[in-house]
This record gives structure tokens, sequence and C-alpha cells, in this order.
């Protein structure tokens, strides 16, 4: 059974109706993209560090199995459970059965984008646990009932009116009550009170360090942090991807990640977990879900280079102005139209388009992923595979035609020069040319660039032929 | 066939073209003064930073700071440092430090380029205290502030079963349009004391 093709642009004209909510979503990430230069620039080595840390991703995977095997032994050695899953819905079971054996009706997590791709809160709900999401920005989504629509900002698409409709709805705040602060504090005291009754705390990973068998979490709010050092059960939910070999290798990536996300010299909590707190419990699910498959790819292996800072979504022209929901996959924006068809070519094959290969996303992505390079290679595997739809497929094949010969163009040239000037309009700005929704066709030239270039060129070459 | 014998069986499939760890020693950063760098830093983050001359001095600033003198409950485990007015020692579930007001803990060095301080659970039973504390002070020798997280990682030997953390400012969020907020579930403020005197760092309260 295939899920119905996610179809971008009616997405993101849809997203683009409200027009001044559109420019303000625009203007906010690039704000964000903005503060992100100044840290970039705030150090000589920014452009060494980018190298590095591609470089040792590259080692890391070339390595992954050796890797992964030597992160099992440590993190077993400091008392660690580590179990392994192909699948999303093998991480799921095997979450839901740690609970179970637990006991563990409530469950707080901290932000994690594998259990979002795995879709584990509805899977634990289903069975009765109560899952709270402890970043505020997912917690104002799962309030609102959607997936998240950035990675890093995850309510990044509501606006403070939105924010505090909800709150009241669901904390009791002020009704039409819109400050900041003031939510954010009723916020707090709401998520402490779940920090205080949870029987289990789950987090996603930032980086597992093969060598020591060591996590790193990163949040700004400390939400992870309260999430697991108070019940005696922590799950940490890791794509296989998430190794690094060395501990010394984390200088390297923590001093590009916040920058990169936020413009922040480093999050406020970076936590180096090895193995359980003393009389805890310390499960960590390493998640392949298609990982491995990826990783046998010479055109797509390195999207798993990605340390989920979001840079590219805030500085893609296409994302800021059309939302992250428009993408509707867990990650949206440049590396999510490249992870998202790996997964499902057929319902995902708009989102490569969804691109003007400016390639702003390979300038700012810290490990030097070659981000539009990949899009482009996704676009012709997607027509190969025979994705594309009729309009495309059919446009491209007369493209072909015409532009394979060069009498045709010509011909057609001459005529579409005559014959579309003075056609009635309807009959040019019509539903068969999307191209023109928001666009008017240039004036029509009288002489095409060859006639023009003969005209120019070729009288001086037969003044001179004259004369020798 | 186990999934950890497919998922590694899959990744072994894939041969992959060999790629060298890069080196890591390489011209990072420093600074002037790293100390001055350290305090910038964090006052930018949202922390502050206050520079004493010795254990005295630290006592008496600390005295005059209002979330030290206005909180109820208050923990110290800077020896000579503030007053401990929980049972510390007695407590074995870390919920009962949700009403802490205010805690003054060992950190064990700080980092010029970020505001950030390393602490660890090291004589810190509960670490839950970092991150549930109303207000959070941290001391560390002023000697100790290293210019970049790469000679962070190299003065680190992390692999033994310790948790330890970089913490760099009060808890927040921006996450309702953008907006700053300081104080999102954890610490509202967090203020690092810098000792100047000869001890590399404070010794523990416990």
């Amino acid at each position: 059974m295939h899920d119905a093709a996610v179809d971008h642009p009616k997405l993101a004209a849809e997203f683009t109706r409200d027009k001044p909510r559109a420019h303000w979503h625009d203007a906010t990430l690039w704000f964000v993209r903005h503060k992100r230069d100044k840290a970039a620039q705030s150090l000589p080595e920014w452009e060494t560090l980018r190298e590095t840390a591609g470089a040792i991703k590259a080692h890391t995977m070339a390595h992954l199995a050796d890797y992964l095997e030597q992160f099992e032994r440590a993190a077993t050695r400091l008392g660690a459970h580590v179990h392994w899953a192909a699948d999303g819905e093998e991480h799921n079971r095997i979450v839901l059965e740690l609970l179970e054996q637990h006991a563990a009706r409530r469950v707080v997590k901290s932000k994690s984008m594998l259990t979002e791709e795995c879709h584990l809160n509805p899977f634990l709900e289903e069975h009765g646990i109560e899952v709270i999401d402890t970043d505020l920005g997912e917690r104002i989504v799962q309030l609102a009932g959607t997936p998240p629509s950035h990675i890093v900002l995850p309510a990044i698409h509501l606006k403070k009116e939105d924010v505090g409709q909800l709150f009241h709805e669901h904390l009791g705040t002020t009704a039409g009550a819109t400050d900041p602060k003031y939510l954010a504090e009723v916020a707090r005291g709401h998520l402490r009170d779940k920090f205080m009754r949870a029987d289990a705390g789950i987090t996603g990973v930032n980086f597992a360090v093969a060598e020591t068998g060591g996590l790193i979490v990163c949040t700004n709010e400390g939400n992870a942090d309260l999430g697991v050092s108070l019940p005696k059960l922590h799950i940490a939910s890791m794509g296989i991807e998430k190794l690094i070999p060395r501990a010394k290798d984390l200088g390297v990536f923590l001093r590009l990640l916040a920058r990169s996300a936020t413009g922040q010299p480093i999050t406020t909590y970076s936590s180096h977990f090895h193995g359980p707190r003393p009389g805890g419990e310390l499960h960590i699910v390493l998640v392949d879900n298609g990982r491995s498959e990826l990783l046998g790819s010479d055109d797509f292996r390195r999207s798993l280079h990605c340390i989920r800072c979001g840079a590219c979504m805030n500085t893609c022209p296409v994302y800021r102005r059309s939302g992250g929901f428009s993408y509707r996959s867990t990650v949206p924006g440049p590396i999510g139209s490249i992870l998202a068809p790996a997964r499902d070519p057929a319902k995902y094959h708009s989102l490569p388009f969804a691109c003007s290969l400016c390639g702003s996303c390979t300038d700012v992505c810290p490990v030097k992923i070659d981000l539009h390079h990949q899009l482009l290679t996704w676009r012709g595997e997607i027509a190969r595979e025979g994705h594309l739809p009729a309009t495309k497929r059919i446009g491209m094949k007369l493209g072909r035609i015409v532009l394979a010969r060069p009498w045709l163009y010509k011909l057609l040239g001459a005529w579409a020069r005559r014959i579309v000037p003075r056609l009635p309009r309807i009959l040019v700005y019509n539903r068969l040319n999307p191209w023109g929704r928001q666009r008017e066709l240039p004036p029509f030239p009288r002489e095409s660039f060859r006639d023009q270039y003969h005209r120019r060129h070729d009288k001086p070459r037969q003044d001179t032929d004259r004369h020798s | 066939m186990t999934s950890r014998d497919k998922i590694l069986t899959a990744i072994r499939k894939a041969r992959l073209p060999a790629a060298d760890l890069p080196p890591l020693e390489r011209d990072w950063i420093t600074y002037p003064d790293p100390l001055e760098q350290f305090g910038e830093v964090l006052r930018q983050i949202g922390g502050a930073m206050v520079r004493v001359a010795d254990r005295a001095e630290l006592a008496h600033r600390l005295e005059e700071l209002p979330v030290y003198r206005d909180a109820r409950q208050a923990l110290s485990l800077v020896e000579g440092a503030g007053r401990t007015t929980i049972d510390w020692h007695g407590i074995d579930d870390p919920h009962a430090l949700e009403t802490v007001d205010f805690a003054i803990l060992p950190g064990q060095f700080g980092v010029a380029e970020n505001g950030a301080v390393w602490v660890t659970d090291r004589g810190v039973r509960q670490r839950a205290i970092y991150f549930i504390v109303q207000h959070l002070a941290l001391a560390i020798s002023s000697a100790s502030i290293l210019h970049n997280m790469h000679q962070a990682y190299e003065r680190l030997e992390l692999g033994g079963a310790e948790f330890g953390a970089f913490i760099a400012g009060p808890s927040k969020t921006a996450d309702i349009e953008q907006s700053l907020v300081v104080g999102a579930h954890g610490p509202r403020s967090m203020t690092v004391f810098c000792v100047d005197s000869a001890e590399p760092t404070p010794r523990f309260g416990v």
C-alpha cells in the first residue's frame, strides 16, 4: 500500500495564501540564518572546522560496523543496555517493552527526530502510555496536534497569538494573553509538574562516542536532563549514523552545532552520559530504519553525515517561503528532501523539485554535505524510476525532442515570435501554463538571437573576406 | 538472524571507500585574555561572571547576590561559601530537590570561546541539582579557563561511569516566536564565580 504522493507545490500554495504570515515566516528564519552567519564569522577556523567535521563523518561511515560494535562494548561495560532495531516498528516495540517492564505509565521525552520518524508517540499512546514532549516548541505542537514544522525550531510556524490560544485551551492561561514570558512561565510550571511525576525519560542523542560508550544530548532548556535525572529509567533512541569515533571529535561538532543552528556559541546544556546514573537504568536503542541501505548509495550516502542543525532549512528560499508542513516529512527542507525520497520515492517525488538549486544549503552545512548536488541527482533518479507527474514528463520529453533538433527549435522559435504576441490572452495564460500564473512573458523580439548574431558578426567577416 | 546481525551485515556490505581521520591538532582560536572573553560570552548568553580574589571574597560576594539572599532553601557544596539549609546527604530521591531555590556547586573549568563550565556528578550524588534548582552558581578557578573546546576535550578523561556536562548560562527558550525567555524549565540564572587564589578548584564540601 502506498501513501498518497506529497504535492509540494500545492501545499506550498496553501501556505503562501496568507501573505503577511508567509512573509513573517520567511523573515523570522532569515533572522536565524543571520545569527548563524555572525557566529560562524566569529571563528577564523570555521571552514577548517566544517572540513574536519565532514572528514570525521566520512571516516566513521567507512568503518561504521566496527565503531558500532566498539560503542556497544564500551556502553555495556559502563552498565548501559544496548538494543538494536532494524526499523521504526522494532524500535517502538523495544521502547514499549522497557516501559512495561518498569510499569511506566507517564513518560517525558526530549526532542528526538528519530522518535518522530518512528511515530513513537501515537504508538505508546495506543498502549495507554502518556508521552509528554518536554521541549517547549515540541510541547506546543503536541498540544496543537501537529508534527514539528522544523527540526530545531518545532513551532516556528506559529505566532505568539496561536501559542496563547493553545495555552488558554490546554493550560488555562488568560484568554488573549500573548506575552512570551508569561506563556513560557506557565509552561515551566506545567512541565516541571510532568517531570516530577514521570516514570521514565526518553531522549534523543546528538552524538554517541564509539571509544567511550558515551551519549551526548544538547538542549537549551535543560529538559533532557530534568527528564532523565529524576526517574530511574532512561531510554535513549539514536540512529546508527550518530556515532563519532573519539571523545575529542566532540570538540569539532559541539563548536559547529549550536552556531549553525541558532547562532549560539554552544547550547546551554551539553550533557555527556556514560552509563546509567547510580541506582538507575540506561537503555540505548540503535535504530537502522533505512540507514544501512542509504549507506550503500554512492550518490546519497553523505546525507547520513547530517547533525540535524537545521541551518539548511533556515537558509533555503523555498523552505522559508513554503513552511515545514509543505514537505509532509519528519525532516523537511533541503536535507529532508534528500532523506524522504530515499525512504519512499513514490510518495516524496516532488520534494527534490522544491529547490531552486541555489546552493545556499551546501554553503551553510556544517559538515559540508553537497545538498544541492544530491537534490539534482534525485531529480534524475525520480525521472528514471517513473515517478514524475505527467505534466513534467511530457514537458521534459517535448523539450528533449525540440532541443535535440536545431532546425525544429529554429522553426518553432520563428513561429512563436510571429504567433504568440497576436494570440488572445486566454490562450497563453491558462491552466496549461503554470509558469504564467504569477509571471508575464517578456515582450517577444522580432529577431531571434541567432538572427541578431549573424547580422552583427557575419557581416564584418564577409567584409574581411572580401579584402583578403 | 537478529536485528543486530542484520544491521551490521548490511553496513559491511556497503563497502565504502577508505577515509582517514583528519588531524585535530590545528591552530584553533585563542584569546589574549581568556578570563575576560569567558565573562563576556557568558554575559551575552544570559549568565554572569563574578571574579573574586579568594574564598573569603567569594563568601562575601555570594551574600550580595539577591537570588542567594532571598533563597529559602539553599545548598552549598563549595567549602566556605554559603549556607546549606537542606539535608543534602539524607536525600535519596532527587524529586526532593524540586524546592531548592539556590545552589552553589563546584565546576571543573571554563571555556572562553563559549562561556561553558564543565561539571560532573563526582561528589554530587544527585546530578538533578544542576538542572532542577531555581538559581545556579558555579565556582571555578580563574586559572582554569581554557581557550577552546579542543583544549577542553584534551583535558577531559571521559570513559568512566560518570556524568558530565557543559553548562553555558541559564536554562532558556526561544520557542515562542523566537522571543528569548530565560528560565525555561531549569535554573533561571547562572552565576559563575572565578576564584583567583592558588587552589585549582574550590574543594568539595562533601
